[in-house]
């Protein structure tokens, strides 16, 4: 019965952290490969509207974002609180959507160019009238595939 | 001159998970797990003259407004969002055979118009219902059909659905008389 002998009065071995480092480095590449860094930071205030019918936005590099809402409170003594147009960093006119296209397709590979999405990432407290104006903008430019940014509503319609 | 034997010191690597801590710790935080959604729509390319004008049969249009105020108007009949998709999903199939709804699903058009006022809110929410009112069109067909959801046919599959029940939204230019801001 030696084999079963306890071993008594032996401090439990310490365990052993030498694997530590590769489960960190694990998760450590996994977040690196998922993280998407802010391109830009928002000048204007954007809460998307609610829907239902939604489908994902598959290649994050062929979508180009146009976000349209009121100015923040820090910017509007200057812009207004009239809804603006931001591309990139910069508030900007619909003049400059075409120019701004271009530049975002310069980006891709060409082949790709044909399914470059912009996503119109717009408050919705804001009215039709300058949507209306940026989808006729996007039109005349060629880009015709736009996606209405939205989040998942929860609830039944009020 | 002799060799000298030259031990290599060892690295101590026990610092290197700390290391990798901090970065993890770093990714963490800059890290947003939002996947990007919406609904994804393709608008009609740009031309210059107006569009000609088509001979539709009126049975076969269901033409939805949206005022200002946000309010409905489908078909001449005050509406509510709520109850928007069932009823258009009654003019797009028209079960009962009815003379004032669409022939077959694939002549019926849905044509929204909105005011330059009306909140993107609610145009969206409309848009919403009318998309949801086809692709629960598409599922009822799949079933009959294929008897499995839409979302596991494969394209060839859906591609017949939806020719045989095409969402066609036509958007007119919005009217402007309700203040913009």
């Amino acid at each position: 019965m030696s084999k079963f002998k306890k071993k008594r009065g032996k401090t439990t071995p310490a365990i052993s952290t030498a694997s530590l480092p590769d489960i960190i480095f694990i998760l450590l590449f996994f977040f690196m490969v998922v993280t998407v860094m802010k391109t830009s930071e928002l000048k204007v205030a954007v809460v998307v509207p609610e829907a239902t019918e939604l489908q994902k936005l598959e290649k994050k590099s062929l979508v180009s974002y146009l976000y349209i809402g009121k100015p923040l409170a820090k910017f509007q003594s200057i812009y207004g609180s009239a809804p603006r147009l931001q591309l990139n960093d910069k508030f900007a006119t619909i003049d400059e959507i075409p120019l701004f296209l271009e530049q975002e397709k310069l980006k891709i590979q060409e082949q790709m160019q044909p399914l470059m999405t912009a996503s119109l990432r717009a408050d919705k407290e804001v009215t039709m009238g300058i949507i209306t104006d940026i989808k006729t903008q996007l039109r005349k430019a060629g880009q015709l595939k736009v996606n209405y940014s939205a989040r998942k509503r929860a609830g039944a319609l009020k | 001159m002799p060799k000298r034997e030259r031990k290599q010191p060892e690295i101590n690597a026990s610092s290197m998970a700390d290391i990798a801590f901090l970065l993890l710790i770093f990714f963490l935080v800059t890290t947003t797990i939002d996947v990007d959604k919406g609904i994804t729509v393709k608008l009609p390319p740009w031309s210059e003259e107006p569009p000609e004008s088509l001979k539709l049969n009126t049975r076969n249009v269901y033409s939805v407004l949206v005022n200002a105020s946000d309010e409905l108007l489908v078909r001449g009949e005050p509406m509510m969002v709520r109850d928007l998709k069932e009823n258009a999903k009654e003019f797009i199939a028209n079960p009962k055979k009815r003379p004032d709804m669409s022939e077959n699903p694939k002549k019926a058009i849905i044509s929204l118009k909105n005011d330059r006022g009306t909140s993107y809110e609610a145009y969206l929410e409309v848009y919403n219902e009318l998309k949801a009112a086809y692709s629960e069109l598409w599922e009822v067909e799949a079933d009959r059909r294929f008897g499995s959801k839409y979302e596991n046919l494969d394209i060839s599959q859906q591609k017949a659905i939806r020719a045989d029940i095409p969402l066609v939204i036509s958007e007119a230019e919005p009217t402007s008389f309700g203040e913009e801001g």
